[in-house]
């Protein structure tokens, strides 16, 4: 009974709690607005919805991998007090440094997500270094560094031209010309090993990716909390003043957390176009997995470890939705309900006041039917 | 007086009777009752930390108390918001204002109780009965002006002009003379004085003993959360006061000897710091030395360029001329790090916006000059063990109390133990200069006793301490020297032993001054 008390109290178990609440909540509206879109489905598409993923459940983990990356990328600046929203052009330039070197270059997959890295950490220090040098705004910079990004490698793409070889898939024997050739053609020594998860998984694009992302989850956990470094960027973010009082260099702290920010995210666009299922499209629009990232980030409260379970949870969202449209729901309906159940999982902060609160008095309560 | 008389016209105005409240860890209120009579001016005395604050938030609505209830005019109410103590005319001026800073001093007046015609804004009323409370108390304002463009004791004015314009009955003021200049500080009395005498009451929430003798009636002492005593002012002392407050007896007068200054330890030359909110410079042509074991201080009214000097000295901000040189290095362009491995140690003027981490643990803040030595860190990785160690034995040594000891987050922390947690950190560094920036700045009796003591210490041990301070009796009592800054000028150096407080605070204020040739 006492460790139960205990339990109840811990910090942890009342946000996880709060966490499984605002799911909860979220998925109740979404079959309320589901009842109100197609109230004959509603209940068929939600079933479809919440089971797709359990039956998939290579294809979520396989589509968390970039969203965990991008999750930690916004959660790792947002610890130092940056928003990091040009994640996504950091994610294009990772994914087209890593196809260069794939394709390209003909290398190996390490050296094609070494490249990846590079590509997302140069674009992540552009915003870090403007705001600490002019004090621009990183969300300015970043936004105009993601049309930079999208355009630059819409350009590069049909016109680079390394050994002799264009980067088309209609350069290495496929037919489409408005995306990179697939790597099974190009350079299969680029796409990441597989090492039997695909079988495990029964999905066949699962590779060592989703493990890599966890990695390095604990690897930005451990810098942020068990580190020096961690210590002065952490003190950065809560406390500028303060930090530079302690004689904390600030700005060196701002461009070296928007390197390492944007690194995550070029890494992150290395697992999924070395997946060996994804050709980067030449399309006039830039890339969602950035702004899935904030989700991500928000969902786990910036907790690196908790990013993992956030992405694996909008994957599976994600998932589900596009199954629910076999029961007649158009995409946008389905977009919408999506987005309504991850707004709603977001409110776990404000859960969490409500749990504790509600534990304390009951506690209380015990507490006096325990004394009469 | 009949029993019906006495209901319709109790004693009382305001009642909190055994009221009780709890946050993690702490018991901020325990059993605490407070009676106020109409028509006096009640002072509410504590240490920082004794529960002071929490109960005029339980009594303006904004916390409420697990126990206890409140009776205005003999009745039970229930405070559940600042609109119900509106209501019932209780107002607050409150610690750090309320203001809306791009708002007129008009708008920031009428916020919340507007009038309104289809929609817009009425303020030809207001404004005139905004003019007329200023008339009639002796508040001057403009009403048009800013507030982010007025002086602070100019804000204070706006803030009880609002409550005043509420028609409030009850007026709390929260530490209201802790920004104010000493001319300023008598206005506020007076003015305290002629709205009790009008018939409104007045709690008063201080620990300047001096102001509560002499203005209040009755003096309500708490001491850790709980209620120590009621007790009439023209009854007491302050030295019963302070011991009922802090639970002994207290030093007034620091306990110390003669300086025996020996070699030059800072020496400042020809210093100009440029000023960021106006084209003049803040510091101009400062100089001066501090030998090791003595403490010199530098005097001046707030805004005469003291905080800029302190900054540029740290390192902080860059000067446009001049020399710092320490223990014959010069600094002028160090990094405040390299200053702070050189042997300089800064109580910083501002506790929250600079020293401290707010929501940094109590152990991250004290390890905040030295977690990159290599006692604390073992490769890129932290020693916790150690920090803890180290935390816990200053925790000890400097004796700051918290809720959870090393772990609680400094944000919780009362300002006193936030200001000794800077303190040890600072002179565990066993620094050859220590800056302290108003270093007792808000803090009660006993804990400007204990720091006052620990400067003096430093000092003894050989120690130089600059000491930048606008109140003129840790100016008079603690320093060796004084030098005055007059708009960002030294304009005279004295001798505490020699000089009257009336000879500084006329080269303080301008009004005096000798040519410097250091």
């Amino acid at each position: 009974m006492k460790k139960l008390g205990n339990l109840r109290e811990h910090p942890g178990f009342i946000s996880l709690m709060a966490s499984l609440l605002s799911i909860l909540t979220g998925l109740v509206f979404g079959l309320v607005l589901l009842l109100i879109l197609n109230p004959a489905n509603a209940f068929a598409g939600m079933g479809n919805m919440l089971s797709n993923g359990i039956r998939d459940m290579g294809n979520v983990l396989y589509s968390s991998t970039p969203l965990i990356m991008a999750g930690l990328c916004i959660a790792f600046a947002y610890k130092v007090g940056l928003f990091n929203i040009g994640a996504s052009g950091q994610y294009t330039m990772g994914a087209f440094f890593a196809l260069v070197c794939a394709i390209g270059f003909q290398l190996p997959w390490p050296v094609c997500l070494l490249a990846a890295i590079l590509g997302g950490a140069i674009w992540g220090f552009f915003p870090g270094f403007f705001k600490a040098k002019f004090n621009v705004n990183e969300v300015l910079t970043g936004i105009l560094f993601n049309w930079i990004g999208m355009n630059l490698v819409n350009f590069l793409i049909p016109n680079l031209v390394i050994g002799g070889n264009g980067m088309l898939s209609t350069n290495w024997g496929g037919s489409a010309s408005d995306r990179t050739a697939a790597l099974a053609d190009a350079n299969p020594s680029a796409i990441l090993p597989r090492l039997g998860l695909n079988k495990l998984f029964h999905y066949s694009y699962m590779n060592i990716g989703f493990i890599l992302a966890i990695l390095v989850a604990v690897l930005c956990w451990v810098i942020l909390r068990k580190t020096v470094f961690g210590y002065e960027l952490r003190a950065c973010g809560l406390n500028r003043n303060a930090a530079q009082y302690a004689g904390i260099n600030a700005n060196k702290n701002i461009v070296l957390s928007m390197v390492i920010s944007g690194a995550l995210a070029g890494l992150g666009g290395g697992f999924y176009y070395l997946a060996g299922g994804g050709q980067l499209n030449l399309l006039q629009e830039i890339s969602s997995v950035g702004f899935d990232g904030i989700s991500v980030a928000l969902l786990a409260s910036c907790n690196p470890i908790a990013c993992i379970f956030s992405a694996i949870f909008v994957s599976y969202i994600n998932l589900g939705g596009i199954a629910m449209q076999s029961q007649g729901y158009a995409t946008e309906a389905t977009q919408i309900v999506i987005s309504v159940i991850i707004y709603l999982a977001a409110f776990s902060l404000l859960m969490q006041t409500k749990i504790a609160g509600f534990l304390k008095r009951s506690g209380k309560k015990q507490k006096k039917e325990g004394v009469k | 007086m009949n029993l019906a008389e006495a209901a319709k016209n109790p004693e009382y105005v305001i009642e909190m009777l055994h009221i009780t409240k709890e946050f993690p860890g702490i018991k901020a209120n325990d059993d605490i009752t407070l009676q106020l009579r109409k028509g006096e001016i009640h002072a509410l005395l504590g240490e920082n930390g004794a529960g002071k604050s929490t109960l005029m938030s339980v009594l303006f609505g904004l916390y409420q108390p697990e126990q206890g209830e409140i009776r205005k005019n003999g009745q039970v109410v229930q405070i559940r918001d600042p609109n119900d103590a509106n209501d019932l005319n209780i107002g607050m001026v409150h610690q750090h204002f309320k203001l809306v800073e791009c708002f007129s001093v008009l708008d920031n007046i009428i916020l919340g109780v507007e009038d309104t015609k289809m929609g817009f804004l009425q303020k030809r009323a207001a404004r005139k009965k905004v003019l007329a409370l200023s008339e009639k108390y002796g508040l001057k304002v403009d009403p048009d002006a800013l507030i982010q463009d007025i002086s602070v004791g100019m804000q204070q004015r706006v803030e009880i002009l609002k409550m005043l314009y509420r028609d409030n009955e009850i007026l709390i003021f929260d530490e209201p003379t802790a920004v104010l200049t000493p001319q300023e500080i008598d206005e506020l009395m007076q003015i305290m004085k002629d709205f009790a005498a009008e018939g409104k009451s007045i709690l008063f929430i201080s620990h300047k003993l001096a102001e509560i003798m002499a203005v209040a009636d009755r003096c309500t002492v708490l001491r850790k959360g709980k209620y120590i005593g009621t007790v009439d002012t023209k009854d007491t002392t302050m030295e019963q006061l302070s011991a009922m407050m802090v639970g002994r007896q207290v030093n007034f007068k620091v306990d110390k000897q003669d300086a025996k200054p020996g070699e030059v330890v800072l020496d400042v030359q020809h210093v100009t710091v440029p000023s960021k909110v106006h084209k003049n410079n803040a510091v101009r042509d400062v100089s001066f030395q501090v030998r090791s074991g003595e403490i010199v201080c530098i005097a001046g009214i707030e805004g005469n360029g003291q905080t800029e000097f302190g900054y540029a000295l740290t390192g902080l901000e860059k000067q446009s001329h001049g020399t710092f040189t320490l223990c014959g290095h010069d600094i002028s362009h160090a990094t405040v790090r390299s200053r702070s491995k050189d042997g300089m140690s800064h109580v910083p003027e501002d506790r929250h916006k600079y020293g401290l981490v707010l929501d940094y643990s109590l152990e991250q803040n004290l390890v905040l000059q030295r977690y990159w030595q290599p006692d604390f860190r073992n490769g890129p990785f932290i020693k916790f063990d150690a920090v803890r160690q180290y935390a816990d034995r200053l925790i000890g040594e400097f004796d700051i109390r918290s809720g959870q000891g090393a772990v609680t987050t400094a944000r919780s922390m009362s300002g006193g133990n936030q200001q000794k947690a800077i303190v040890a950190r600072e002179l565990d560094k066993d620094p050859k200069l220590l800056l302290a920036v108003q270093p007792t700045r808000g803090l009660d009796v006993g804990a400007i006793e204990y720091i006052h003591s620990q400067l003096v210490r430093k000092r003894d041990e050989g120690a130089a301490v600059l000491l930048i301070s606008l109140e003129l009796d840790e100016v008079m009592n603690l320093s060796d020297r004084i030098l005055v800054m007059y708009e960002g000028e030294i304009v005279g150096e004295f001798d505490p032993k020699t000089v009257t407080v009336e000879e500084l605070g006329l080269y303080m204020a301008g009004a005096k001054r000798t040519e410097m040739n250091a």
